[in-house]
């Protein structure tokens, strides 16, 4: 079992690894100088030499690799350099974001969540026919809406036509209610899908013949045997529905005007703030693996065939 | 005359499908009296499980019934709803499926499952359950009941698996109880002993038993009486006994005389003495694997094949006849050991002489939908070795491929389609033609008829046979069924673990075997009854 | 054999059954689908032939007309510089359609190649390969794209390209996948066992079996990538103004979302419209095979 933690520990930091220098490689080497777009603006005055000491500063001058292994030292104990549009550290620019997107995706994911079991539970056992076809085809819908054109409509709605939710300066609690329904939505629509697709398959498995045999009605078999079975491989994309929220966030957070990660990455691609742009790339690569080796560990806790594979490979 | 415990009258079945439907049973009726067993016999399609399904109330969602009346204890069950049904399932019809794999919830313990049944009926009582589940995996022969209960289906052979299943089945000693091929998937000594088990279930408990099968070896053995389907229609329904000995439908009559098991015993002779095409000599094959002893899957095995004869491998699953075949065809490296196909050690070849030995060496797959390329056309498969083999002229190829498809078979008509539209016998058939083209001297059969129906069975088989002695082919036989070994083989050689416990002429080992194990798979082969009544 | 409670029952019923004629496959037809493609036809035409929809100037406003609901001269009402809406999203077709298609195209064309050299070749290369697409899977989509946007530069072709780059990683992960399946599959073993070389295996058997459902998948990336390049175009990073790019009309009409509620409704039904039509046209070419 050990062995299997480590191994599957080591392929995890393999991943970062590249997944840091491909983004270096990408965002630092290349051209697209965030130095001298901010500092040859006219309206700052500096003459040439001023701007050659800034890049001093910054380092930007060495030869590529020092600052390769500078930069990978940098990461690992922390600092991710300074952005250069907001003249502070990177690291102190995510901190300061973290907790509003943290609190939205959050609340996205547990409103997505429910929105797909919603869907996919009622899908299965509504009473007509009919019905069950329209629910079934909600998360086709769901996935062609552009998140960025939902948060608008809903804006739209709400605030301009029903005039429910203030525009302007609405209280903490009305000014998330929008941004999360936003996020939500498209988040729910892949894993409602993923669940109708399991429940489907489970549902055509023998041991559910067998369950009707017994004598147990269709809502038992949903519950007993079709659930848990359907739930399972759904945890797998964990990990893909993390980069989703990431997304979505950059989306919703721009649409509203709201503060967090997602502001922080649309404001950085504008100016070509690359330091900030790495250090979201790899700080969410970093979670996508976290994630994935969690569930990669935790699977055996629920899937018992698992459970004793392990125990024969350790 | 007491009613019959169920009757089934007039029963149609259609499917529906887009906005048409598809009757696959017509009128199709029989009684079954308390304590009886009664076999539905027939191929696929020939509407035997759709019958099941609808007694149990059970047809898919697009299945239903069209006209008819299933009575048990003589009320009309067929309109009735599932909510209805629910209360009789399991309680009073019970169900044991065909495949034990698939039909117990993986992430679910044995004794939840079991236990499942008594539940669903209203017994509230966890303790008494459990004490319930425990006797009655005790009965169905498991040892250790109560750690059996703990654990998951993943943890039990297939044999425990339907052992499980049947102990379900009986929880609630229902009045009928439907076995649908309940042994199919179940290597051949095990099939016995489940059978046997239900045998004596049935009798203490009086209960009586819808057995569905394709095997009218096992309905000769196990049922009272036998209904013969064919493409939804009953046949023939009759006492065994009197069915068996003398068929009045034409097709019943071909159903017995194709099915290897109940034909008559004769044995070939014994082959003339010549040279030998296949030599193995203490043929070893041992899995690596990380951090463990190596698995031994074939430990020195060792056997003669005369050109122009028949060997047989005998085996169940895990008894190492597919390893030792995929070496042999070269797919696989032996440890230790020598293969010589017509005097060429093929262990040794490499790159592109094993490329040229294989026009000496063919093989044909047990599976011929997956062993057939879906986007070729019949005669693209059978045209393709040739290109392989450098027949550059068109015109040579096609004259080739027409005369060989011709002589095993398969019409003009098929050529242009793609395996998907033939049949399952004519797709073997196609995988024949296609290892023949290259005039190989050996073809190695792997299982190649098991998945068929036992007519066609019999007819690729016949097809064999003549290919032999026209073209004075070796085949090497792979089989489980025994019944089909005694029926075209020569020699045979037994597999067990790895190891062969028996080798000689198909005569010797199957009159006077020396093994134990030979001993059990000879007993175990289905139709002793017919003989005994015959 | 069929075992009791699976549809195979149903399988042996339908097997018998021939092809069935056109008038059978014309009743056989959804509505749904058939909407689908009269929808797709219509955003075609707007891309190719713009002028026979609309005789209005896509970028020449009327400052009088500015701002108007939507009526009969205008359908769809008018933007702030009196430009018709309608116009500006038939000229903007073509700039989505040929975004997702070049989108598709280069994911299509890199991860396939990627994807079939790693999955026939196996060892090293292989998990060289698939080790980058691990890393390329665990970079949130949009991120990937924002970054591959800096690295290009702002315009309609980069934010094709964007898009097109992430979805190189899950053409190369299928066809892998679907390469090395086929590879295992029994007629592949059959193919080499009756005499066939390594490359002529290859080529008769892998490619043709395994690039099918790749295919598929790439028809089932049109919606998306539809979606992703009009969200590239909402945050400026696509077309520049004044192109009718629909993500654009979308961002421009944002402006006005208290007093001219159309400007945003009507670019965002159209793209869902398409998105939608897309997913159900492909999801059907995937299911018949």
């Amino acid at each position: 079992m050990s062995r299997y933690i480590l191994s599957r520990l080591g392929q995890a930091l393999l991943v970062l690894w590249i997944a840091f220098t491909v983004s270096y490689l990408l965002l630092q080497a290349l051209p697209g100088d965030a130095i001298l777009i901010k500092f040859q603006n006219p309206e700052l005055g500096l003459g040439p030499e001023q701007i050659a000491a800034l890049r001093e500063a910054y380092g930007v001058d060495s030869p590529l690799w020092q600052q390769y292994l500078h930069t990978l030292g940098n990461f690992l104990t922390g600092q991710f350099g300074y952005s250069v549009v907001g003249s502070v550290p990177v690291a102190h620019e995510l901190l300061a974001n973290l907790p509003a997107t943290a609190r939205l995706a959050s609340l996205g994911l547990i409103l997505a969540t429910a929105l797909a079991l919603a869907i996919a539970f009622l899908a299965t056992l509504a009473p007509f026919a009919w019905l069950r076809g329209a629910l079934q085809s909600i998360p086709a819908l769901f996935v062609s809406i552009p998140v960025f054109w939902l948060g608008i409509m809903l804006i739209q709605i709400f605030s301009f036509r029903l005039k429910w939710i203030s525009v302007i300066n609405p209280g903490e609690i009305e000014g998330l209610i929008l941004p999360v329904i936003t996020l939500a939505v498209p988040i729910s629509a892949p894993l409602a899908q993923i669940l109708l697709r399991n429940i489907d398959e489970a549902s055509t498995q023998g041991y559910v013949a067998v369950a009707r045999a017994k004598g147990a009605s269709p809502t038992w078999v949903l519950w007993k045997h079709v659930a848990r079975n359907a739930l399972l491989p759904t945890l797998t994309i964990a990990g893909i529905l993390f980069g989703e929220l990431l997304a979505g966030a950059v989306i919703t957070e721009t649409v509203f005007g709201l503060n967090g990660i997602g502001g922080l990455t649309e404001r950085s691609v504008r100016f070509q703030d690359t330091s900030v742009i790495q250090a979201v790339v790899v700080f969410s690569a970093a979670a996508f693996v976290l994630v994935n080796l969690a569930v990669d560990l935790l699977y055996p806790v629920f899937d018992p065939r698992l459970r004793k594979a392990k125990g024969v490979l350790a | 005359m007491t009613t019959p415990l169920l009757s089934v009258e007039n029963l149609s079945v259609a499917y529906r499908e887009g906005d048409h439907t598809a009757r696959v049973t017509h009128e199709v009726s029989f009684a079954i009296a308390p304590g009886e067993v009664v076999a539905l016999v027939g191929e696929s399609g020939s509407g035997k499980t759709t019958t099941a399904q609808a007694v149990i109330g059970l047809l898919p969602e697009n299945g239903r019934i069209e006209t008819g009346a299933i009575r048990l204890n003589g009320e009309d069950i067929s309109r009735w709803s599932g909510k209805r049904l629910d209360v009789i399932r399991g309680r009073q019809i019970s169900l044991i499926p065909q495949d034990p794999t698939s039909s117990l919830n993986p992430v679910r313990t044995v004794g939840a499952q079991v236990g499942e049944i008594l539940r669903i009926h209203g017994e509230r009582d966890r303790s008494l359950i459990e004490a319930r589940v425990i006797e009655l995996l005790g009965r169905v022969g498991l040892s250790d009941p109560e750690l059996r209960a703990r654990q998951y289906p993943h943890e039990l052979s297939g044999g425990m698996k339907q052992r499980v299943l049947i102990a379900t089945a009986i929880a609630l000693k229902p009045q009928l109880i439907i076995a649908d091929e309940p042994t199919s998937a179940l290597d051949v000594t095990v099939q016995r002993r489940i059978l046997d088990l239900i045998d004596e279930l049935r009798r203490e408990n009086g209960t009586a038993v819808l057995l569905v099968t394709h095997d009218l070896g096992v309905a000769a053995d196990r049922a009272d009486r036998i209904v013969v389907l064919q493409g939804g229609r009953i046949q023939e329904t009759g006492e065994t006994a009197s069915l068996l000995a003398s068929p009045r439908s034409p097709y019943a009559r071909r159903l017995l005389a194709d099915a290897p098991s109940l034909s008559a015993r004769t044995f070939r002779a014994a082959p003339a003495p010549g040279e030998d095409a296949i030599i193995v000599d203490n043929l070893v094959h041992e899995y690596q694997s990380s951090g463990r002893e190596p698995f031994r899957a074939v430990d020195s095995v060792s056997f003669t094949v005369r050109a122009g004869t028949t060997h047989a491998i005998v085996g169940e699953s895990g008894s190492g006849k597919t390893t030792t075949v995929r070496d042999i065809v070269g797919f696989g490296r032996p440890t230790a050991g020598a293969i010589r196909i017509a005097g060429t050690d093929i262990s040794a070849l490499k790159g592109e002489a094993l490329r040229k030995f294989r026009q000496t060496i063919q093989l044909v797959y047990q599976n011929p939908f997956s062993s057939l390329d879906p986007r070729q056309t019949v005669f693209g498969i059978v045209e393709e070795p040739l290109i392989n083999f450098g027949e550059r002229d068109a015109a040579v190829r096609a004259q080739k491929v027409n005369a060989l498809l011709e002589r095993v078979g398969l019409p003009e008509a098929l050529r242009k389609r793609r395996p998907r539209a033939l049949s399952g016998g004519q797709r073997q058939r196609v995988a024949i033609a296609r290892a023949l083209i290259l005039d190989p001297k050996v073809l190695v059969l792997d299982e190649a008829v098991s998945a068929l129906d036992v007519t066609v069975q019999a007819q690729i088989l016949k097809l064999l046979d003549e290919l032999q002695k026209e073209r004075g082919l070796t085949y090497l036989f792979v089989s489980h069924d025994l019944a089909v070994v005694r029926q075209i083989s020569d020699t045979v050689s037994v597999l067990h673990n790895g190891q062969q416990v028996e080798a000689g002429s198909v005569e010797d080992v199957f009159l006077r075997p020396q093994s134990d194990y030979t001993r059990e798979l000879i007993d175990a082969i289905p139709g002793k009854r017919s003989h005994a009544l015959a | 054999m069929s075992s009791i409670g699976t549809v195979d029952g149903l399988a042996s019923a339908s097997h018998g059954r021939t092809a069935s004629g056109l008038g059978a496959r014309l009743r056989r037809l959804q509505p749904g689908l058939v909407l689908a493609w009269i929808v797709i036809a219509i955003v075609v035409l707007f891309a190719l032939f713009p002028q026979l929809f609309t005789s209005y100037s896509p970028v020449q406003g009327v400052p009088v007309e500015k701002l108007k609901a939507p009526s009969a001269l205008h359908i769809l009402g008018t933007d702030a510089l009196g430009r018709d809406l309608f116009t500006r999203i038939v000229y903007g077709a073509v700039h989505s359609l040929t975004g997702a298609f070049v989108a598709v195209a280069v994911g299509l064309v890199v991860g396939t190649a990627f994807g079939v050299i790693a999955g026939s070749t196996g060892g090293i290369v292989e998990d060289g390969i698939m080790r980058l697409v691990d890393v390329l899977l665990s970079i949130p989509g949009l991120l990937l794209m924002l970054s591959i946007i800096i690295l290009l530069g702002f315009g309609t072709v980069n934010a094709a390209i964007a898009v097109g780059i992430t979805s190189v990683a899950a053409f190369a992960r299928l066809s892998r996948s679907e390469v090395v399946r086929v590879r295992r599959s029994e007629y592949v073993e059959a193919a080499f066992g009756s005499g066939g070389t390594f490359l002529a295996v290859l080529w008769r058997h892998v490619l043709p079996n395994s690039l099918v459902s790749v295919l598929g998948f790439a028809a089932l990336q049109f919606g998306g990538a539809i979606l992703a390049i009009s969200t590239l175009g909402f945050l400026g990073y696509g077309a520049p103004p004044p192109t009718p790019e629909w993500g654009l009309l979308i961002a421009e009409g944002r402006n006005y979302i208290g007093t001219a509620w159309w400007l945003t409704t009507a670019p965002g039904i159209v793209v869902v419209l398409v998105v939608l039509s897309a997913n159900r046209i492909s999801q059907s070419l995937g299911g018949r095979k």
